[in-house]
């Protein structure tokens, strides 16, 4: 799988505050990589020097091997980009806005409408076309941003936030459309929307005060969680202790904790010996065993734990 | 080259059209043709003057343009900074310098509109006498090259600024000084202290002595190279403008 999107060592200041601060990744066709990181911590930043818009202090940036400030047109051209906040000259109507994208991106007549139709057709933009931008609904903004940077059919797609603001079923949609898009692109989506991560992305990049602090499938991160893998178990307080007791006596659990009540019920964690990989296995024996375990489940943590454990964990809190 | 040329159009298509998107367009080309009217019949005393001549027309352009094209100005860069399609713009795989000439030419172009919009002057003096007509179309081309340098300077000035208003005010004000250098009232100042070298030197800046041969019918090459180097060098300094500001 070749390397479609490359950065080495980024950095970039603005006056006293850096905002990247050696940033390096790679991103190959096929792959969707999800850019997360708290507000301020250099995603956009980062973006807007893979795509050419800033110039980095240090470091290169280099999309479908050309080097984006060496050879700006050439690498664009394998670009589309999604700016933050979908910027669209709100004055236009949709189509004479796709159409100008088109020209711009060098397709003439018969070219350009193909390819403001297919845009139009995978952003489901049809009934809005002949509408001003700046009249359309959020949702209907967004995706003609979306649409601009598709149209072209690009190697390589950069989405800062593409479904921030959006409600439910958008957001629903877009995502679908990038998954639909990723097999033949390398594809970088920024977001703090970490369920977004789950469902479309094939790795997540943890960016926290312009360095990268993590880096896998969003499997990996969770692993990182003291208790990914453990598994809860809920019970009737008169039976809390039995269970305990007996779930420890179980040889592949080496710990057992008391949570805490909710509802009426104790929650107990049990800690299996071999780690998350054995931890559904073992869910269901105990299930069989213990009939009167009236809850048993896998804990995976959440994206949202990881996510605060490592932006957190150095140096005093994201707002420091 | 070809690329230049192409690219530079699209650009500019889409930027004359934007004009007349908004009420921006009739508003402008209704003041302007008012005022150049208003200022050639009543205060240049176009009747009064017995002659078959668009000089009391032409006088006053430098003052209209010094109000008027900042105002079409503005938005070209301070709009894209502002609603954040500068990030979109610069992104697309066209060079800087496409997007400078494309406003530019699209700004420049309104401006020729708003000039085609007086003909009817240019008719009614001929329907009243014999003008020298080649006077006449001499002084639009010097009126239309003098918009010009006021435009390649208003663009760039709107390249520092997300604020339209700030960019009207600060363009409109070098306009300004730039139009008021060859006055006596400025240079009667400087006399008393400055050197006859640099006195002559801010004469020579003086939009109103170089716009000046236009009106009289004469197409005068240093004038010509005043004004085109003047907007050759604003529009150098927007495209460093626009890549010292575009990501503030």
């Amino acid at each position: 799988m070749a390397t479609l999107v490359e950065a080495s060592d980024l950095r970039k200041r603005f006056g006293d505050i850096i905002a990247v601060d050696g940033i390096s990744l790679g991103v190959r066709r096929g792959e969707v990589l999800g850019f997360l990181g708290p507000n301020g911590a250099g995603k956009s930043t980062t973006m807007k020097m893979l795509t050419g818009f800033l110039e980095p202090d240090g470091g290169s940036a280099r999309i479908a091997d050309l080097d984006v400030f060496e050879h700006p047109r050439a690498a664009k051209a394998k670009l589309g980009y999604l700016p933050e906040g979908a910027p669209c000259y709100g004055d236009m109507t949709a189509q004479s806005f796709l159409t100008f994208i088109a020209e711009i991106r060098g397709f003439d007549g018969d070219g350009a409408k193909r390819r403001v139709g297919r845009a139009v057709e995978q952003t489901a933009l049809g009934s809005v076309l002949g509408q001003r931008i700046e009249t359309l609904s959020k949702g209907f903004k967004r995706r003609v941003a979306i649409a601009q940077a598709i149209l072209h059919d690009p190697e390589v797609l950069i989405m800062d936030e593409p479904t921030d603001g959006l409600d439910p079923n958008q957001k629903h949609q877009v995502r679908k459309l990038i998954g639909e898009m990723a097999a033949d692109k390398a594809i970088i989506v920024s977001t703090h929307i970490l369920e977004e991560v789950e469902a479309v992305c094939s790795r997540a990049i943890i960016i926290n005060r312009g360095r990268i602090v993590a880096d896998g499938t969003a499997e990996e991160l969770m692993r990182r969680l003291p208790h990914h893998g453990s598994i809860g178990v809920r019970v009737g307080p008169e039976r809390a202790e039995a269970v305990s007791k007996a779930l420890l006596d179980f040889a592949p659990i080496v710990k057992v904790e008391r949570i805490g009540t909710a509802n009426g019920q104790v929650q107990l964690r049990a800690l299996p010996r071999d780690g998350a990989p054995a931890a559904r296995e073992l869910a269901t024996l105990i299930r069989a065993k213990f009939l009167d375990a009236d809850d048993v489940s896998v804990e995976r943590g959440n994206l949202d734990d990881v996510f605060r454990q490592i932006t957190t964990s150095d140096t005093g809190g994201p707002d420091a | 080259m070809r690329e230049l040329a192409r690219n530079s159009f699209i650009i500019a298509r889409r930027e004359f059209i934007a004009y007349f998107a908004s009420p921006l367009a009739t508003i402008f080309l209704t003041v302007f043709v008012a005022l150049t009217g208003a200022f050639a019949f009543y205060v240049g005393g176009f009747f009064d003057r017995g002659q078959a001549d668009l000089a009391p027309f032409f006088q006053y352009h430098p003052w209209l343009f010094l109000l008027l094209v900042p105002a079409v100005a503005m938005r070209l860069w301070a709009e894209e900074r502002k609603s954040g399609t500068i990030e979109l713009l610069m992104t697309l795989p066209i060079s800087p310098w496409e997007a400078i000439l494309g406003k530019f030419l699209a700004a420049w172009a309104f401006i020729g509109v708003a000039l085609l919009a007086t003909l009817p002057m240019w008719i009614t003096v001929n329907v009243l006498g014999r003008p020298d007509n080649g006077a006449i179309v001499s002084g639009y081309l010097g009126s239309f090259l003098m918009a010009g340098a006021f435009l390649a300077i208003g663009s760039s000035i709107s390249a520092l600024t997300k604020n339209q208003v700030i960019a009207f005010i600060v363009a409109a004000t070098i306009c300004f000084l730039l139009v008021m250098s060859g006055h006596e009232l400025v240079l009667s100042v400087l006399r008393t202290f400055t050197p006859d070298f640099v006195l002559s030197a801010v004469a020579s800046m003086s939009f109103l002595s170089h716009f000046d041969p236009f009106t009289k019918g004469l197409i005068d090459l240093p004038s010509i190279i005043f004004f085109a180097s003047l907007i050759a060098f604003a529009l150098f300094a927007n495209r460093i403008f626009v890549e010292l500001k575009k990501a503030d």
